[in-house]
This record gives structure tokens, sequence and C-alpha cells, in this order.
């Protein structure tokens, strides 16, 4: 079970003066139940590539299999893979639009010809996995603070059964807070509900702390593709693509060159704390 | 007087119900008392809801005091013959450049303040070309704003209000939507605007790096100012900003959790070199 993209190239107003490569041969597998973080600056790709991944977008060449279907089949059904590889947009709650949330959530589920208690079951379910209060469920979308929109239009993509969950900058415009208790609440869907996650953020401090797996587009390519630790050990090419590691990353390596012996792999303040405590205790 | 100075500055919303009688009152911003001296630069910080914006939208007399009263560059915001100075003394930018450019020049956009302004032609071109040699955009002049990127898109929005010459930019979370070095770009502009042309800098942001080097930051709560300060005061009450839904930057929280743990490293480090610097002297 997984997500395999085979040669994928996106050019974008293909055959006029215009013309863009927004993704050159891109070739990737998503194994079921991985956590991905999706990092590059603007214009790098990586929204071309997320919005190929629940078909919005067409290849303009190369194949996407989803559980071993070619998605450009004929009879491929894909409405039903948008259900499955859900995508939530930056600010999700700009699309919120019913009077309550509570009826904002079955829309979706009351698209795909669901009955009404069967899409009220599944909005029920949805609201309960983001952590919506119950209390709130009849309240209008626009009176909810912005961190709870953003939780009752991620809740309107899960009542969908969705397996895969994309995330375009989740938590642009929240505060500190707000921003963790949603990457919490991803953490928590990916853990229990054993959901894949594909998150794009502009943080490198919360997809180092977050992801299993690093993926770093640039100019339409992938420019690397292993865990956290991995990727940002490249930290000065990281730099050249407009990119960085976190903040105790560069603490670590430049520590290093003024002759401490450190281990440089920290890529969260716990890891940094831990190294930093055993070498001073080693030097005691 | 400084540049900014408000008294008491009460904000109330009216909420009313579907047949339009009031409903309740909700109090955005409760009796805020601040002042900010001309070329300073200013962090205000708060979650979401707390009331910055509303705060903010007072500095250009979008919204004006329900109660108390805010003087901009010593002019009553609430007197209706002051709004128009006013807005030329504070420009604003907000947090999604494309809600701000209208244009499909770059080089036109930023002349539209000035040109409506009533300002001469010569001096219209003269403006342009100066606000696009502050924010380092001069060689995109002739593009569409539509092909640029979030970061530079933005640093159009602030040549345009340049162009207008204020004495005082508010920015409300110039950076959210931005990546890495759009953020570093924009934030380099400003700080570059402020040292060079005293230009007063009234940056609101959820990013804590972005306001180390600030002169002073209000952290605001449920419409109230409670801390201010300089960010090495600010920012060595990790566990208070926690309390306010706010943070500290990731450095800073390295060294406050190894002060934890027992290691005699100095309160409110703000940078990746202080912490270096810290470390080193453990050793």
């Amino acid at each position: 079970m997984s997500i395999i993209l085979n040669n994928v190239s996106y050019v974008y107003g293909q055959g006029t003066p215009n013309e863009v490569k927004a993704l050159d041969n891109i070739n990737l597998e998503i194994k079921d139940g991985e956590f991905i973080g999706i990092i590059g600056h603007t214009g790098s790709g990586k929204s071309t590539l997320i919005q190929h991944l629940n078909g919005l977008i067409r290849a303009t060449s190369g194949e996407i299999y989803y559980n071993g279907q070619d998605i450009y089949d004929k009879d491929y059904d894909m409405k039903e893979h948008r259900s499955k590889v859900g995508l939530v947009f930056q600010y999700p709650e700009y699309q919120l639009f019913e009077t309550d949330v509570f009826k904002d959530v079955c829309y979706g589920p009351k698209n795909l010809g669901l009955s009404q208690k069967e899409a009220e079951l599944r909005a029920f379910k949805a609201l309960e996995m983001v952590g919506f209060p119950m209390d709130s469920f009849y309240r209008s979308p626009f009176d909810l603070s912005g961190g709870q929109k953003r939780r009752a239009a991620i809740a309107g993509v899960l009542a969908m059964r969705t397996e895969v969950l994309i995330l375009d900058e989740p938590t642009a415009g929240l505060d500190p807070k707000g921003r963790d208790e949603i990457l919490d609440l991803i953490a928590r869907l990916h853990k229990k509900y054993n959901m894949t996650i594909i998150l794009v953020s502009h943080s490198m401090e919360d997809v180092g702390k977050y992801a299993d797996r690093l993926i770093v587009m640039d100019d339409g390519h992938v420019r690397f593709d292993g865990t956290p630790r991995e990727v940002f050990k490249h930290y000065k090419e990281l730099e050249e693509i407009g990119l960085a590691a976190p903040q105790v990353t560069y603490v670590m390596h430049e520590l290093k060159e003024k002759g401490y012996n450190l281990n440089t792999d920290a890529i969260t303040v716990e890891e940094a704390k831990n190294e930093i405590l055993k070498f001073y205790k080693e030097k005691a | 007087m400084g540049i900014i100075k408000s008294d008491k500055l009460t904000y109330e919303y009216i909420i009313r119900d579907e047949e339009g009688n009031v409903d309740s009152i909700k109090k955005a911003v409760d009796e805020v008392s601040i002042n900010v001296e001309s070329g300073q630069f200013i962090a205000i910080l708060g979650h979401n809801g707390s009331g910055k914006s509303t705060f903010a939208k007072h500095i250009n007399a979008i919204l004006t005091p329900s109660e108390g009263t805010m003087w901009v560059d010593g002019k009553d915001s609430s007197d209706y013959d002051n709004t128009w100075d006013i807005r030329q003394t504070a420009g604003m930018v907000f947090q999604n450049p494309d809600n701000q450019i209208i244009s499909p020049v770059v080089e036109e956009d930023i002349g539209f303040g000035p040109e409506n302004l009533g300002v001469k032609t010569e001096e219209i071109w003269e403006r342009v070309n100066n606000a696009l040699e502050s924010v380092k955009m001069t060689k995109y002049r002739s593009k569409s704003p539509n092909r640029l990127s979030g970061g530079q898109k933005q640093r159009v929005a602030i040549a345009g209000v340049l162009a207008m010459e204020p004495k005082c930019i508010v920015l409300d979370e110039p950076t959210a939507m931005l990546d890495p070095n759009g953020r570093k770009d924009v934030i380099k502009t400003i700080t570059e605007l402020n040292k060079s042309k005293n230009v007063t800098i009234i940056l609101i942001t959820h990013y804590m790096e972005e306001v180390v080097n600030a002169d002073k930051i209000f952290v605001i709560d449920e419409g109230k100012v409670v801390m201010e300060g300089s960010p090495r005061e600010i920012f060595s009450q990790v566990e208070r900003l926690k309390e306010l839904r706010l943070d500290v930057p990731q450095v800073t929280l390295l060294a406050h959790e190894l002060k934890k743990a027992g290691l005699p490293v100095p309160l409110g480090i703000l940078t990746k070199e202080e912490l270096e610097d810290a470390i080193c002297q453990l050793f």
C-alpha cells in the first residue's frame, strides 16, 4: 500500500511563452503510515507536487500509482481517490461556509451520496478525531478562534475517511501555542489512526520535530530525501536553495567548529540539551 | 509625546443578533496606554485574538477608539479632520501581499499611493525609484507582481507604503505566509529602513526570532498590555510567555533548558552567538 510517482513531470502553460517546468522527472515512493515533511522555497514545486497526489493536477508525463493502481487509468475512480487522499489547503478556514460547524463537516460525506444519518455519524467521528469540543458543534464557524476554525476544516477532510492526509502549511498565521496544538493533533492522527501524513511546511523546527522523513524540493526536483537528521546535515546546501536547518543544529555545528568535540546530529531542543549535558558531565 | 501615543485606548466590538439588537459587547482593546518614540523598532506579540491587530489598526485610523485617545504624530485620531494626515504618517502592511497589490506592473503599484496624494509626476517617479531601491526590487520594476515570490511581493507592498513617505510603518504579520528566505529578506528590509531612514517600525509577528533585535516589546493578552520591556527582559520569562500561548526563540529555549538542568548559563539568551559564547564559558 503506497503512493508511487514514476517519472512525473508537469509543465505549466505548455506551448505558451510562459511555459514553466514545475516538476521535472519526479520519482518517489510514499509508504503507508509514513510522516513526511516537504520543504522548499516558494516556487520550488511543492504545492504542484501535492496537488498531483490527490489528482487535482494531471501530470504532463509520467504515472502515479495508488495502492498498485494507475490513477490515470480510464476506469480508476478518481472521486474515491480524492476521499482517500485528502488535501487540506493553506488557510482552510476560508473554505468553511455553513451556518454551523457540524453541518460544515457533513457537507463532504453528503456529497459522496451518503444518507443524512451516515454523514452525521462520520462528521461526529471526524470532529472527535480532531478533538473539537462537543459544546461548540453547533456554533457558527465564523465565531471560532483561528485554531478551532482550522480544526473544523481538517475534520471536514477527515470525514471523507481519509487514508493519506496532506496538509499545506497548516500552521501559517497561528500563534505559537496554536501551532503546537495543530501539530500535536496531526501527530496524534498519525499515531492513533496510522494515517499517512504529508506535511508541507516552512518551519524547519517543526518538520525536524515531527516528520520521520523529509523531502526537499528545489526547482522542480527532489533535492534531498531522508530522515530529518540526514537532511539537516546538508545545512549549507539547504541555505543555497533558500532554506535552513533548525537553530539548534547551527549551534551544534558552530560549537564543533570552535573545537568542542560534540555530536552535531541534534535537530531538536531536547536532543541538543542532552548532548550538551552529556559533554559537560564528561568534562567535569 | 512620542510619535505614537495611546492613553487608556479601549475598543469595543458590538455583537448583534439576527434582528440587529445588541447581543453583547466585546472589549478587543482594554485601556492600552503606550508611548512609542520616533525611530524606535517596536514589536507587538500576543496570541490569536489577543487584540494586537485591533490595536494596530488604530495607528493609522482604520479604527478609532471607543474610549480613550490615540495620538499619531501629535494628532488625535478621533478627529476626522486628522484621518488623512495620520494615514500619511503611518503606513500599514498586511499579512497577505496579494490583498494589497493592485497594479499589473510593480512600479505602477508603488506609484499608486503618491499619485493619490496628488504628488507631481516627476516626484512620483523619484519616490518610486527610491522606494524600489530601499527594498532592493529595482530590477523587478517592470515585472508583473504575480510573477514574484511571496517575499518579493511583500517587499513591493512595503515599497508602496514607503512611496507615501510615512514616518512610521505598521506591519501586521508580514512574514506569516513566507518561506525562510522571504522572511529573512522582509525583516532585513524593515531593519534597514529603521536604521538608515529612521522610520519607526511597529512589527506584529508570531515568529519570536524576528523580534530579538527590537528596541522594545509589548505583549498583549485579552486586550491589555501584560508585559513590556527589552527582548532580553521579555524572553527571559519563558514560562510566563508559554502561559500567554507564546514562545521564545529556539536558542533561548535551549539555554533555559540547560539552566534548568543545572548548567550556569545566563538568562535571556537571544541569539545563537550568545548561546555559543555562554557554552564556551563553561569549559
